[in-house]
């Protein structure tokens, strides 16, 4: 058998008559990282939403290795234990402390044993430099230390896949990159991720292949390399430069001498 | 000798009607506070109704009790059924009838205030790790529900309490009541009134502060 984790076929998803997806297909392997980039509001995190089931798809297949899950309604919560998904918003539960946070899942969800899933949530949260923190209540996190707290509690399932919708979009620009740190440190550890991000220089750091989308369609699929230094669409280079400014001395420079304001 | 007017409460049995008196105050506010807790659920999810009919049905409800006395209200039915409907209700029926009328609406408001004030994401986050949508509501939605809730409805039973004073003018022999029986009783004893009232003060005190407490460690410790 291939060694094809996610596929996604030709999908279409409509809000009140409004295309978001139409007609996007995707195939991630074992231990790839795809990014998925465009501008706002383009569908990339509905596409994350249809593939763990938050979102029905009007049209078109989602395949998690060989299992058809699109279409599914009864078995998603089985389906989703599979399939990890971290939020922007912080959404950890805030009545339990961090440690009750991680567990939920594992215990209830697989019915593990409390005492082995405590074991492997203090050795993870000693990866994410936050072991200390394991029996606190979340309200007493930085929102930097909530999304790593997120982090553990997806990957305390053991998903085959984990989904990363704009992980760091809400947080403080200081806490950005230990988040994103966390991230690629579970990258080379080979795990399988679909990751929404507006952090350009983290995609680029992060990916196996980059996905552009636009309007709901892919434009352009690729190698970061070739993605982030030479796009192919005019649509993907204009949407890159947004991510650069021109430097206030340039214009100056360009500016005729001794022009009034 | 003349004796101090407190003395008036251990003559006889008068303390002990006095209690009695706090037991009709206490069965009549749980009974409402019950049956409050009971109907403002189905009320609070009324209110969540898409439906526009039911939406204006729970409004007007509320705006009724909220700008009617509950006196009024009480004469309306104890007095104002008997004439309209020919219905002989007693003091204590219709007491239940109006305070439950009452509580209804406002607990109802409190369970929708508490349902609508967890955000989305929490249930996303908890569909996301597997959970069924039973341990979704189960170990994500309603503890948090009732923790926002619970304090709010502690302070809403301790008004209930405290509102079951009115019944006596429609007749109930609650602890206001009995105290004045025991006033009129002892008309002699100029200071009785005053030692009769402050200890049914006492007695109101003593069974709404461990409420308002709860409420208080209750929103201090989940806030």
């Amino acid at each position: 058998m291939s060694d094809t984790i996610l596929r996604v076929n030709d999908i279409y998803k409509s809000f009140d008559g409004t295309g978001v997806l139409r007609g996007v297909s995707l195939e991630i392997r074992e231990g790839e990282v795809v990014v998925i980039v465009g501008p706002s509001g383009c569908g990339k995190s509905t596409l994350l939403r249809c593939i763990n089931g938050l979102e029905t798809i009007d049209r078109g297949e989602i395949w998690l290795q060989d299992e058809k899950i699109s279409g599914q309604v009864k078995e998603l919560h089985v389906i989703r234990q599979k399939i990890g998904m971290v939020f922007q918003s912080y959404d950890l539960f805030p009545h339990m402390k961090v440690m009750d946070n991680l567990l939920l899942g594992p215990t209830k969800a697989l019915g593990r044993h409390r005492q082995e899933v405590e074991q492997e949530a203090l050795q993870m949260l000693e990866r994410v430099g936050l072991k200390e923190k394991a029996y606190v209540y979340p309200r007493t996190l930085s929102g930097g230390q909530k999304q790593r707290v997120a982090l553990v509690r997806a990957m305390l399932m053991h998903p085959e896949i984990l989904l990363l919708d704009e992980i760091t979009a809400a947080l403080d620009p200081e806490m950005v990159s230990e988040v994103l740190n966390v991230v690629i440190d579970l990258a080379r550890g080979g795990m399988t991720m679909a990751i929404v991000t507006h952090e350009m220089r983290f995609a680029e750091a992060v990916a196996d292949r980059v996905l552009f989308l636009e309007e709901g369609v892919v434009l352009e699929e690729g190698t970061p390399e070739k993605f982030f230094h030479a796009p192919a669409t005019e649509r993907a280079q204009r949407f890159l430069q947004s991510f650069t400014y021109a430097s206030k001395r340039d214009q100056a420079a360009a500016k005729p001498q001794g022009e009034p304001l | 000798m003349q004796d101090l007017g407190i003395s008036v409460l251990f003559r006889g049995v008068n303390f002990q009607r006095l209690l009695g008196g706090l037991w009709v105050t206490l069965r009549l506010a749980l009974i409402t506070i019950g049956l409050s807790c009971l109907f403002g659920l189905l009320f609070g999810l009324l209110m969540l109704s898409k439906k526009k009919i039911a939406k204006v049905f729970c409004r007007v409800w509320l705006e009724i009790v909220r700008f009617m006395p509950q006196l009024v209200l009480l004469y309306l039915v104890y007095f104002g059924f008997a004439r309209l409907f020919g219905w002989d209700l007693d003091g204590e029926t219709s007491a239940v009838i109006v305070f439950t009328f009452w509580g209804t609406a406002e607990m109802g408001d409190l369970i929708r205030g508490a349902l609508t004030s967890i955000p989305l994401h929490q249930t996303e986050s908890a569909a996301a790790i597997g959970l069924t949508k039973g341990q979704v509501y189960l170990y994500v939605l309603i503890p948090q529900t009732l923790r926002r809730l619970l304090p709010q409805a502690i302070n809403l039973s301790t008004r209930i309490i405290k509102t079951t004073a009115l019944v006596k003018m429609i007749n109930v022999t609650e602890v206001l009541k009995v105290g004045q029986q025991i006033i009129g009783q002892f008309y002699r004893q100029p200071d009785a009134a005053f030692w009769v009232y402050f200890v049914i003060f006492l007695l109101y005190f003593l069974v709404c502060w461990p409420f308002s407490l709860l409420a208080k460690q209750l929103e201090k410790r989940w806030a």
